[in-house]
């Protein structure tokens, strides 16, 4: 996902070892795939910001790769897990989407702060051009009044000698 | 992350420490350098140095420590909100290698997850569900820690806000006061103009 700067968008590309590409897309602000990995070696991913002109982007993202690393992975877990056990397990799925709403709703905290610093940015220089502006048209117009008065006192002088 | 070597490879990580109290962040990398006659990494890459840098959400060093091409390191901050960490390789030696590549390895540990349960279980002598326990409590913590974070996050919203709105008021206010006083200075010179033009 996208947190800051610009239209808040990037290209994303994943291949493979081999070279084959598994998932590309341009310019999306956001999105997830999943996919299984059919054999092993380096895979890559590549986040551009190529078609953009000079806005820097920061860009989340995170991997998630295979199941829960078992707690107790020296032994054989055959025998049914307790009520205890199969309440605490369901209560520690409950609790990961917990986090995982929590990860969604930082990021999207960050992104509205972002807009919002890059809003206030946009509005404190355009409140200062025009104040600008406000005083250099009210001056020049004065100016401007004086000057159509001024050559009409030079062709009343022609006119009389 | 692989990058050319004698400019800085950095990662913005945005990280929070959602608690205020300060909790230590471990952090370790690798490095594997690029050798062209092989056509692969090489496995380690002695000799190779690399400055680690931290920075917290105010900008703040937090971390800078030169390290080899391994290293371990641990930054601990009071501030929540984004870090950004910088991994630089100065070596000169490698910058003589036109087309050369570094890989860098980097892991740094946050959140429950990273917590090895049965090194936990075996130290303090855990049954099966006193384990399972322990871990639903440190999610619990760590969502306790984000909420915190997310509070922190509004009250700093709501004092923005607030100074926005004051902004907003003193500008309108001066903004009327210039166009005001800039009518008034025109009506007065013009009128003075053409007073001594006279045409009034």
């Amino acid at each position: 996902q996208v947190i800051t700067g610009g239209h808040y968008d990037v290209d994303c590309r994943l291949e493979d070892p081999d070279g084959i590409v598994l998932y590309k897309e341009m310019k999306k602000q956001y999105d997830s795939f999943t996919f299984t990995a059919s054999r092993n070696g380096t895979y890559k991913f590549c986040f551009s910001n190529e078609f953009s002109t000079f806005t820097h982007k920061t860009v989340y993202f995170d991997f998630q790769v295979g199941e829960d690393p078992p707690l107790f992975p020296s032994e054989n877990r055959v025998t049914a897990l307790t009520q205890m056990e199969s309440a605490c397990v369901s209560i520690h799925e409950a609790l990961k989407s917990v986090i995982d709403y929590q990860t969604h709703f930082r990021l999207r905290e960050a992104q509205g702060r972002s807009r919002a610093e890059d809003l206030n940015t946009r509005v404190a220089y355009w409140s200062i051009g025009e104040a600008i502006i406000l005083l250099v048209v009210s001056i020049g117009q004065v100016f401007l009044l004086k000057s159509f008065f001024s050559d009409k006192r030079t062709t009343t002088t022609r006119v009389g000698s | 992350g692989e990058g050319p070597p004698g400019r800085g490879i950095g990662w913005g990580a945005l990280g929070t420490l959602p608690d205020f109290v300060s909790s230590p962040f471990p952090g370790n990398y690798r490095t594997q350098l690029w050798d062209k006659q092989s056509e692969s990494f090489l496995p380690s890459t002695p000799g190779l140095g690399m400055h680690v840098e931290v920075k917290d959400p105010d900008g703040k060093v937090v971390l800078s420590r030169q390290y080899g091409s391994e290293g371990r390191f641990t930054f601990t901050s009071h501030t929540p909100g984004e870090h950004q960490i910088c991994l630089h390789s100065n070596s000169t030696r490698m910058a003589l290698f036109a087309g050369g590549k570094l890989r860098v390895h980097l892991d740094i540990q946050v959140g429950e997850h990273t917590n090895n349960y049965p090194e936990i279980a075996a130290k303090d002598k855990l049954t099966e569900l006193q384990l399972r326990a322990r871990q639903l409590l440190d999610q619990v913590e760590q969502i306790q820690k984000e909420q915190n974070y997310q509070r922190y996050r509004e009250e700093r919203f709501r004092m923005t806000s607030e100074s926005t709105n004051q902004r907003v008021l003193w500008w309108s206010i001066a903004q009327t006061i210039i166009l005001i006083l800039t009518g008034i200075w025109q009506m007065r010179h013009l009128k003075s103009f053409f007073e001594a033009k006279k045409l009034v």
